[in-house]
C-alpha cells in the first residue's frame, strides 16, 4: 500500500501551488565496459563458409551494443550517466530556504509526529506562554482544511496553512512559497507543523534547523522501533501528554530508550500541554535556538 | 513511504536529461536504493509504471542496485553491517552506531534509444 503522495493539489493559504519543472544537472556519457571487454572477433580462416566480419561499407557491425554482441530484438542502445540524488531538486529548495533563514536570523523548527499526538495545541500553549516574547510565524501542513491555522491564528500568531491535497508530507518547494507569502522577521522563530504521519516527512529537508518529533503517551513505547526513520532524523523527541501517565500503561522510560537505540544522540522532554510539565525546558530550548540562530546570523555579501 | 513522490523524481530527472540529450525512448533506469532508505521497491516500481505512462519513460524497465546498510560502531571503533535502524551493534551489542552507508537513493543511469 503507497500513500499515493503526489503534485496536484496542492493549496497555499488556498491557493493552488504552481507547478514546477526545472532543468536537471550536467549529463555525463559513459563509454559502454562491455566494449573494451569484447574485442571483435578476429577473422576466421578462409574456405571455412563462415562469416567474416569486417569493416566495409556493406556491413553492419552488431557488436558495439551494450552487450557487445547482437541478440535478436536487442537494439544498440547508449547510457546517459547522471548520478543524481532522487530527492536532489528537493534538497535544492531546502537549501534555498536554509541559506535565507541563516541570512535573516531566524530558527525554524519542523514539527512531525502521528495524526493526534498534540502537535497544534503543544503550539497553541507555547505560543501563548510565549506571550508575544519572541516573534514568530507559523507554517500548518494538512491534507485537507484550514483548520489548524484558524486554531494558530486565533492566538493572535501568523498563520500559513498548506494543504497537500494527496500528498502526505511537506515539500521544501511548498515551505519555500508559504515563507515568501508571510512576513518573515528577522531573528525570529518559525514554526512548521507537518502533515501527521510518522513516515514520509522524515526524508523530506524544508530547511530547517531541528526537526522535532513529538510522542505522545497514548501511543505505543515502540513507535521509535516501528518508525526508526524519523526518531532518527529528529535532533528532539517531545514526549508528550505526560500528564496521562498516572492512568496508563505506558512506559515512559522505554519509550525514550527505544528512541534513542534508533538515535543515541536524541534529547528528550517530556512535556504536558494540558498540566505545562516540561514547557519552560521546552520553551528554554527553543529561545537558546533563536539566540544561536540570531548570533551566527550570516549575512548576505553585498 | 512516499514512494509516489520519489517515482515523480526519479522521472523528473531522467526526462530532463534525455530531452536535454536529444533522445526519445529510456528503456532503462538503474536505480541506487540502499538498504536503510526505507523505499518499499514493489511499491516504488507500481507508481514509477504510473508516473511515466505516455511519457518519455513508458515502458522503462527499473533496475535497483541494493547497496548494504553499514555503520560505525563508536564502541568497537569499526565498521559493521547494519540490517536495521533499530538493531544493536553485531559485534558488542552497542546501539552507538553511526550510519555511514546504506541510506542512498540515486538515479545512477539510464539507457536511451
Amino acid at each position: 500500500m503507497t500513500c499515493g503522495c503526489g503534485s496536484g493539489q496542492t493549496l497555499i493559504g488556498g491557493h493552488a501551488l504552481k507547478q514546477r519543472r526545472h532543468a536537471a544537472g550536467k549529463v555525463q556519457y559513459r563509454v559502454q565496459d562491455g566494449l573494451a571487454r569484447f574485442p571483435h572477433p578476429s577473422p576466421l580462416p578462409e574456405g571455412e563458409g563462415v562469416h567474416v566480419h569486417e569493416h566495409s561499407h556493406d556491413s553492419i557491425d552488431f557488436g558495439t551494443g551494450p552487450a557487445g554482441a547482437h541478440a535478436p530484438g536487442m537494439s544498440q542502445a547508449r547510457m546517459v550517466k547522471i548520478e543524481r540524488d532522487i530527492l536532489s531538486k528537493n534538497d535544492s529548495y531546502a537549501l534555498e530556504n536554509r541559506t535565507y533563514l541563516s541570512e535573516h536570523g531566524i530558527f525554524a523548527l519542523n514539527l512531525v509526529s502521528s495524526p493526534g499526538s498534540g502537535k497544534t495545541t503543544l503550539l497553541v500553549k507555547s505560543i501563548n506562554a510565549l506571550n508575544g516574547s519572541l516573534p514568530l510565524v507559523v507554517i500548518e501542513g494538512d491534507q485537507q482544511t484550514d483548520n489548524d491555522a484558524a486554531r494558530i491564528r486565533a492566538t493572535g500568531a501568523p498563520a500559513l496553512q498548506i494543504n497537500t491535497g494527496k500528498g502526505c508530507h511537506l515539500d521544501a518547494y511548498m515551505v519555500g512559497q508559504a515563507m515568501q507569502q508571510l512576513k518573515l522577521q528577522d531573528n525570529s522563530l518559525l514554526l512548521i507543523e507537518n502533515v501527521g504521519n510518522l513516515v514520509c516527512p522524515a526524508s523530506f529537508d524544508l530547511g530547517e534547523a531541528h526537526k522535532v518529533a513529538i510522542l505522545s503517551v497514548t501511543e505505543g513505547e515502540d513507535k521509535p522501533l516501528k518508525y526508526p526513520d524519523m526518531f532518527r532524523a529528529s535532533d528532539l523527541m517531545l514526549l508528550n501528554k505526560c500528564d496521562l501517565l498516572p492512568y496508563l500503561t505506558f512506559d515512559a522510560n522505554l519509550a525514550i530508550e527505544n528512541a534513542r537505540r534508533v538515535n543515541p544522540n536524541i534529547q528528550v522532554i517530556r512535556i504536558s500541554a494540558t498540566s505545562g510539565e516540561g514547557m519552560e525546558e521546552w520553551l528554554e530550548w527553543i529561545k537558546a535556538g533563536c539566540r544561536k540562530a540570531a548570533r551566527t546570523r550570516n549575512e548576505p555579501n553585498p | 513511504m512516499h514512494e509516489m513522490s520519489l517515482a515523480e523524481g526519479i522521472v523528473q530527472l531522467v526526462e530532463d536529461a534525455a530531452r536535454a540529450d536529444g533522445c526519445s525512448k529510456v528503456k532503462v533506469i538503474w536505480l541506487e536504493i540502499g538498504q536503510l532508505a526505507a523505499v518499499e521497491i514493489e511499491a516504488l516500481r507500481f507508481c514509477f509504471d504510473a508516473v511515466t505512462r505516455d511519457g518519455i519513460a513508458a515502458g522503462a524497465r527499473l533496475e535497483i542496485i541494493a547497496t548494504p546498510g553499514q555503520g560505525w560502531c563508536m564502541k568497537c571503533e569499526g565498521n559493521v553491517p547494519v540490517t536495521a535502524l533499530y538493531e544493536p551493534c553485531p559485534v558488542c551489542g552497542s546501539y552507538q552506531i553511526q550510519v555511514t552507508g546504506g541510506s542512498e537513493m540515486r538515479v545512477k543511469e539510464f539507457e536511451v534509444e
